[in-house]
């Protein structure tokens, strides 16, 4: 049986509306610092707080609110969250190599030398940070 | 019978999250996850070994608590500023572990904690370049990461 939103005790609601929030205003704050970050690098950290606990906290809000609403236990939005943080860093590795191969072929800003290449760098030659 | 005993569960499991705790979905997705890891075998991939997998939990536990503290400290990043003598800068680390999935789980501990970015894997040199976003001694950093992430993952996985 399902009951609409406003028949979920006030406890629940309060427990419901905090981690709704909190998820809501991370992902906010991240795509805030994606917006005014000023270099590459430095904006592909800010879309991560939505990746972690962003999506970790609207995840708990919707089964907190959908186990209490259908009385049952309601848990597949993990598998939202479990999918979500092991695909993030296949896409932020892409991103970040292409843009890294970029800055490399054009010397641009002070991109790290590619580590170990037997034609850029000596093989022992430790990269600077 | 079997190839990927943990791979078949986690199938199972997720069929059961999605489709409901019945006993008829239970055997449906018996029979998928056991086809599917069936099929996977046949790819060949790299048998993970969990050596000590009563650390996961402990691993688990440290990897929430720095994702709480490192979203906190990012969203003040960003809406603040960062303090005065913070830079962010490229970080090469040194790595022991070579096991695959050890590895796999260190880029998802360190794409998951905000801050920090996993840019690339030399496994010639066994070098992984990192971006970090608010930095103050980069080998207090290296340190860190060594102490709290690979010491751990080698202890599981190795």
């Amino acid at each position: 049986m399902m009951h609409s939103a406003a028949d979920i005790p006030l406890w629940a609601a309060v427990v419901v509306a905090f981690f709704l929030l909190v998820g809501a205003s991370l992902t906010l704050i991240g795509a805030i610092g994606f917006l005014r970050l000023p270099t590459f690098y430095e904006r592909i950290h800010a879309p991560t707080l939505g990746t972690s606990w962003g999506i970790g906290g609207i995840m708990l809000a919707s089964m907190i609110f959908f186990s209490i609403a259908s009385s049952r236990p309601v848990l597949h939005e993990i598998l939202i969250g479990i999918f979500v943080t092991v695909t993030t860093p296949v896409t932020f590795m892409l991103l970040a190599r292409a843009a890294l191969h970029r800055d490399r072929a054009e010397r641009n800003g002070n991109v790290p030398e590619k580590q170990g290449s037997s034609e850029e760098a000596e093989p022992d030659s430790v990269p600077s940070a | 019978m079997l190839p990927y005993p943990l791979l078949t569960l986690s199938l199972i499991i997720m069929w059961m999250l999605l489709n409901g705790f019945t006993l008829g979905h239970f055997v449906l997705g018996a029979v998928v996850a056991v086809f599917a890891s069936w099929s996977m075998a046949s790819l060949r991939p790299d048998k993970p070994k969990l050596r000590k997998w009563h650390l996961l939990p402990k691993l688990f536990g440290i990897v929430l608590y720095d994702i709480v503290r490192s979203n906190l400290a990012v969203a003040s990043v960003i809406l603040k500023g960062r303090p005065e003598g913070h830079t962010s800068g490229f970080l090469a680390v040194p790595l022991e572990m070579e096991d695959r999935t050890a590895l796999a789980f260190l880029a998802i501990i360190l794409t998951s904690t905000p801050g920090s970015a996993w840019l690339e894997y030399d496994s010639g040199d066994r070098t992984v370049l990192l971006h970090v976003l608010d930095v103050i001694d980069e080998d207090q950093w290296i340190e860190m990461i060594k102490s709290r992430y690979e010491k751990l993952l080698m202890e599981i996985f190795e």
